[in-house]
């Protein structure tokens, strides 16, 4: 008896449905619209405590516009192999599919990786200057950020409001989800956006694993990696919002 | 043959229990469903009347406060979300399918994963009794609910399980969503869907934007209890009301969530019994559809009191006021249903009727509490019950009641016994009104709500015995509703596949249907299609196969499997192992029950095909 | 077919139905007229009826609901006649009448959206100057203002200090107004979310910690109103109660005078007795007896009792020590200050006192009975 080896769902990928698009395909732009809502929540939550932390670290004493720029680009370029992956599919070059999978897969792991070091010395954060430096800048009208400008009203200004000359600050202020209203909301919502990721890595490699054994992914039987696209990009499109609403608007001035 | 190393066939024809733990076919998930959602109403009306027994008259001891503040949380959450909610999803199963002319849904093992995990959640918080439910409030507010206020367990059983059933719900939604727009048979266009299927689908439209809202409040909240995060701690800048805002952007369109289908059973049954069509079929689809649009811009009128400023409460004043207007609508649309035709009141009719004269009082309360003024007299005292249970018992409850009876028919194969059926009725409507009528007038005369007690001399004592009195006529009229369903689906005559005379394609099949739903899957010429059909004015032509087979023989049926219930077990075990998080390793039993949810995913999704040969219907 | 003698709508439907049909007329009138008695059953004089407002704001949320009420009964008749006279006069006769399928009828749904969308924007529209008008104490008249705060499971109350406006007297439990005069609440919480509520003076706002919510009423006449939290608050929501007490404004002024002098030190040897077993077992900890308290500091856990004998209510409005005529009366004060002492989870279970003070849960601190006499005689003396 012969049978297709469909590996996946019953019925195939070409069942009749009502509006010629495949169940699945619709499944997962519903499940992206759901996820909207999720993201939007956590966003909203972001937005209604920015700048009402009690004490700081405030973004513009923690992030790193470039480092955080880079990491937003490898995501960016993710999304490109996934097209290309998926490009390659539906033209049968198995091979250029499957390496532009592992890219992605990669590509999204390295932003992953970039997240880990974000948080981690985000939590480490460590503050020191010289309360003389400190008080050239304000004189000549830089700006002075503004978490660190707790500490200097504390440590360099004496109770009569006299500069403390010599006195330097050498001090843990980390950011940790416990520490104020910033970090809780950042890290809960790039928190889930990196899970989201993860997923999405876990979910590629496993496509990319798949593909060796014959026949479960080929040029027809492309839908799961169409579904894995959409999702990823998604992510990606997700990803740039955070890094809008979250780092420009928190770093630059007149937000 | 298959693809998966290791070769887990799939269950082939299973019988007796094996049968019913891995099926997916909807009929069959309808009625789990159904049964499970009865079973937990029955456990909401126990909390109920506990709580009823000791408010009977002032300053009684039969509960204490603190298990009476466990009994008014844990009947809210249950009447929501384990007793409503599910007795809609089991018509959704059971019906939608049916009403377009499909064999089964979308994606039938997701729509069991969704059954199980609606039962995971649902055992969770019932156990949850067991060393102390959720004692604050079914809307859970802040900082109420913070650990220190609240250090015990409840809480995390309370928030966990809502997770866990929140799942089932979205998962279902999905599939629902998928059905009713790619399902569809030939001919059945958007506007020539039954009304109930429409407001299924609207509200399944709902519940997937609305679901996540409250996700995300859980998870704050979770964060906030166990890892110290600042969501809602006033001490670090956090505010308190964030929690109301997140909780009643969900919340609002949640009660839409519990009403739509309601309101779509009466209108299918008004029209049958009726003998005529629904006056303004469009009109009723549109102001389904404005309702659940407008659901989302009024939910600040839980709030009225909290101190949003009086700016935001007249916005919110005017919004709510208008969304009464498309509920009007459909109740006027309602009588003109029945206006004219031919009105038989039987069971069915009985209760959808009953709906709208109980509907109607309920929408009259909300209207005043709409209004922020008045409102403020309202809010927190027994007046807002009244309303609640008006909308909610007298209202889905007694839909989704006329419901059972009208297709009991279709799923049971058998006619209930009708002169029960009416003694049923009579019971609910007189026991309804003398149970929370009264509850109008304690609350303005100045009883608050949430209160394990009164003192002597209020004013309140005579009206809270009656109503106290009348939850034993509601327990007189479900025995009979009891009694009737077990012996008529044992013993009853047998049904016909049109006992009603129906007007749409549920009922041009036998009762129950075969396995398969549809020996052909119809072709769909008009509204109402197989009462025109019956009428004569259309042909009914054989469908062109579309795969879909003759006679029975070589429909393509999906298989049954295990692995929904695998996947649901592991997140039983990983909900259980949140709340335990410290037991042994700690969260170790997460780790093991997201494990088990993984091994099940993978294995459904890489599941061996069917054998063609294999699934012919039999 | 029998011919309709013309006897009115109510006449025909009564004499043409079936004998059932007449009987379930018959009970649902029956229904209709006991519930619609049960409006006239409700008791303004109910002691926190809504139905009796004292004050301007009560009064005019109380009309808005009058409005909305007759708009509500209105429909309700109208739509309840229809339905009811539609069921018996379209009931099915024959099994074979199919009757004509009417799809909808345009300009009637046309005319059933616009007519009520008027009138429920024409009802929220008006009820906006209610609004506005209970948000705030009016403009262009002299207001006094008071904080109150909820804790579990009793109310604090502070006025500004007569005698020096950085300072606030402190009390509980009671509140003195003056009659006639706006009064200005700012409403604070040291815990969860409680809400103010004096049903016949106005309409309830919440206690939301942090939020600086506040909220305003007026009695219009002297007397004492009940009040109670209206949030649920925790395990004694139901125990947390509070009295309204209007007086003229010269009495007003006494009583604020009074309160805010310092504790009164009574010369009885049982209340000095009592003065000792106050410190030395642990209440002075939670209770304060100090009247005066710097403007927004923080309260303690317990109310302040420097005169809780003056008050005709203990423990938030649960237990009554006042003759008829609003006076405290010594032997019911010290039987509730008994009971109270003796075993403070009967009256407000789930306490604080209960589950923090040594003295209840350590029972090798349990107080005596000579103890608790003591206590008695010395709170007694504190007027």
């Amino acid at each position: 008896m012969a049978q297709e080896h469909i590996a996946t769902a019953d019925h195939g990928e070409h069942e009749a449905t009502t509006t010629g698009l495949n169940h699945r395909k619709m499944l997962m732009w519903a499940f992206l619209g759901s996820d909207c809502m999720f993201f939007g929540s956590l966003i909203a939550t972001y937005l209604v405590y920015q700048g009402k932390s009690l004490s700081g670290p405030l973004p513009i004493d923690v992030f790193d516009i470039p480092v955080t720029s880079v990491s937003t680009f490898v995501l960016l370029m993710s999304s490109m192999s996934m097209v290309l992956a998926y490009s390659a599919l539906n033209r049968g070059n198995m091979k250029a599919f499957r390496i532009w999978m592992v890219s992605t897969a990669i590509m999204g792991s390295t932003f992953i990786g970039f997240q880990i070091y974000e948080f981690s010395s985000f939590s480490t954060h460590h503050i020191h200057f010289e309360c003389s430096e400190v008080a050239e800048k304000i004189e000549h009208g830089e700006y002075v950020k503004a978490g660190h400008n707790h500490f200097y009203q504390k440590e360099c200004l004496d109770q009569n409001g006299i500069l403390k000359a010599d006195h330097h600050v050498d001090e843990e202020y980390g950011l940790k989800p416990q520490t104020n209203l910033f970090g809780t909301t950042f890290f809960t919502l790039t928190g889930f956006h990196g899970a989201h990721v993860t997923l999405g890595v876990v979910w590629l490699l496993s496509i990319f694993f798949l593909s060796f054994k014959k026949g479960v992914i080929t040029r027809e039987k492309n839908l799961d990696v169409d579904l894995a696209a959409l999702y990823w990009h998604f992510v990606d499109v997700v990803w740039i919002v955070i890094f809008t609403v979250v780092y420009l608007f928190g770093v630059f001035e007149g937000f | 043959m298959s693809t998966f190393p290791i070769a887990i066939p799939r269950p082939v024809h299973p019988t007796g229990l094996w049968n019913w733990i891995t099926t997916i076919d909807h009929k069959k998930i309808g009625i789990l469903y159904g049964v499970t959602a009865f079973i937990m109403f029955i456990s909401g009306g126990i909390e109920a009347t506990l709580m009823r027994v000791q408010l009977a008259q002032p300053e009684l001891d039969i509960v204490s406060a603190a298990v009476y503040n466990q009994l008014f949380t844990m009947h809210g959450t249950t009447m929501i979300f384990l007793a409503i909610m599910p007795l809609g999803a089991a018509f959704f199963n059971f019906v939608i399918p049916l009403q377009i002319g499909a064999r089964d849904v979308a994606f039938p093992r997701l729509n069991a994963f969704s059954y199980w995990t609606f039962l995971a959640g649902a055992v969770m918080l019932k156990l949850s009794w067991i060393g102390g439910a959720t004692d604050a409030g079914w809307f859970g507010y802040a900082p109420l609910t913070s650990i220190d206020q609240n250090p015990g367990k409840g809480i995390d059983f309370w928030i966990i399980s809502l997770q866990v059933l929140g799942v089932a719900s979205l998962a279902a939604s999905f599939n629902f969503i998928v059905t009713i727009i790619n399902m569809r048979a030939p001919g059945m266009t958007m506007m020539r869907l039954p009304l109930f299927t429409w407001m299924s689908f609207i509200t399944a439209i709902l519940l997937i934007l609305a679901f996540p809202v409250i996700t995300v409040a859980l998870i704050e909240l979770t964060f906030d209890r166990y890892f110290d995060f600042n969501f809602f701690n006033v001490a670090r800048g956090g505010s308190v009301v964030l929690w109301q805002h997140l909780f009643w952007v969900f919340g609002h369109p949640e009660v839409y969530i519990l009403i739509l289908p309601a309101m779509g059973i009466v209108s299918e049954v008004l029209p049958v019994f009726s003998k005529k069509p629904l006056f303004g079929y469009t009109t009723v689809v549109l102001a389904g559809a404005i309702i659940a649009v407008m659901g989302w811009m009024v939910w600040s009128h839980h709030m009225f009191t909290v101190g949003l400023g009086p700016v935001a409460n007249a916005v919110f004043t005017i919004t709510t006021m208008l969304i009464a207007v498309p509920t009007g609508i459909k109740v006027f649309n309602w009588i003109g249903t029945i206006w004219g035709g031919s009105i038989k009141i039987n069971t069915p009719m009985a209760f959808a009727l009953g709906f709208i004269a109980m509907f109607l009082i309920g929408g009259i309360s909300g209207v005043m509490h709409a209004v922020s003024a008045s409102d403020a007299q309202q809010q927190d005292t027994y007046f807002i019950p009244a309303h609640i249970h008006y909308v909610l018992f007298g209202g889905a409850i007694m839909a989704l009641t006329s419901g059972i009876y009208y297709w009991f028919p279709k799923f049971s194969g058998r006619m209930y016994d009708e002169k029960m059926g009416m003694a049923h009725f009579w019971l609910m409507m007189i026991g309804q009104n003398v149970t929370f009528f009264p509850m109008h007038f304690v609350g303005l005369d100045g009883m608050p709500r949430r209160i394990y007690t009164y003192a002597e001399g209020m004013g309140w004592d005579l009206w809270n015995l009656v109503a106290t009195l009348g939850v034993f006529i509601l327990i007189a009229g479900f025995a009979i509703f009891i009694l009737n369903m077990v012996k008529s689906w044992k013993s009853g005559p047998e049904a016909p596949g049109d006992p009603w005379d129906g007007r749409t394609l549920e009922w041009s099949i036998p009762s129950p249907p075969p396995e398969y739903n549809f020996k052909e899957i119809p072709v769909v010429r008009s509204l109402d299609d197989w009462w025109n059909t019956k009428q004569g004015g259309n042909v009914k032509e054989v469908p062109v196969a579309g795969g879909s087979g003759d006679e029975g023989h070589n429909i393509h049926l999906p298989q049954p499997s295990y692995w929904p219930l695998v996947t649901a077990l592991g997140l039983f075990i990983a909900a259980y192992g949140v709340v335990f998080n410290q037991l042994f390793i700690p969260w170790a039993i997460s780790i093991i029950g997201t494990f088990i949810g993984f091994v099940g995913v993978y294995a459904w999704s890489l599941e061996p095909v069917n054998d063609p040969d294999e699934d012919s219907a039999h | 077919m029998v011919t309709m003698k013309n006897r009115g709508v109510f006449g025909s439907v009564f004499i043409n139905s079936s004998r059932t049909q007449k009987i379930i007329l018959l009970l649902m009138s029956l229904a209709v007229a006991v519930l619609a008695t049960g409006c006239f059953i409700i008791d303004p004089n109910a002691n926190q009826s809504t139905f009796e407002p004292l004050g301007p704001v009560a009064d005019r949320q109380l009309t808005i609901f009058w409005w909305i009420l007759i708009g509500g009964a209105v429909v309700f008749v109208l739509v309840e006649a229809a339905l009811i006279y539609a069921l018996v006069k379209f009931r099915r006769r024959s099994e074979e009448y199919v009757p004509k399928q009417v799809h909808g009828n345009t300009r009637l749904e046309l005319l059933w959206t616009i007519i009520p969308a008027i009138v429920v924007i024409g009802f929220s529209v008006a009820s906006i100057d209610a609004l506005f008008y209970s948000a705030d104490v009016p403009k262009d008249e002299p207001s006094i203002t008071l904080e109150a705060i909820g804790h579990q499971w009793w109310f604090e109350f502070r006025y500004p200090s007569p005698d020096d406006p950085e300072s606030e007297v402190v009390t509980a439990n009671e509140v003195y107004i003056p009659v006639g005069i706006p009064v200005r609440i700012n409403l604070e919480s040291v815990d969860v979310i409680h809400s103010f509520w004096v049903p016949k003076l106005a309409g309830k706002v919440d206690m939301v910690p942090s939020e600086g919510n506040h909220m305003w009423f007026q009695a219009d006449e002297a007397g004492e109103f009940f009040g109670q939290c209206a949030e649920y608050c925790g395990t004694s929501h139901a125990s947390m109660k509070f009295k309204v007490v209007a007086v003229s404004p010269t009495e007003f002024d006494k009583w604020l005078s009074d309160q805010s002098a310092p504790a009164v030190e009574s010369g009885d040897p049982l209340a000095l007795e009592g003065a000792e077993v106050f410190k030395s077992t642990g209440c002075s900890g939670c209770h304060s007896l100090k009247t005066i308290a710097r403007s927004g500091s923080k309260g303690r856990v317990g109310p302040n009792l420097a005169h809780v004998a003056s008050r005709r209510h203990l423990a938030a409005g649960m237990m009554d020590s006042s003759d008829g005529a609003g006076n405290v009366n010594d032997a019911y004060l010290q039987e509730n200050l008994r009971k109270w002492l003796e075993n403070p989870s009967e009256i407000k279970p789930g306490n604080i006192m209960s589950s923090q003070a040594a003295v209840y849960t350590d029972p090798d601190k349990s107080l005596t009975e000579r103890q608790i006499s003591a206590l008695v005689a010395y709170l007694t003396s504190l007027k």
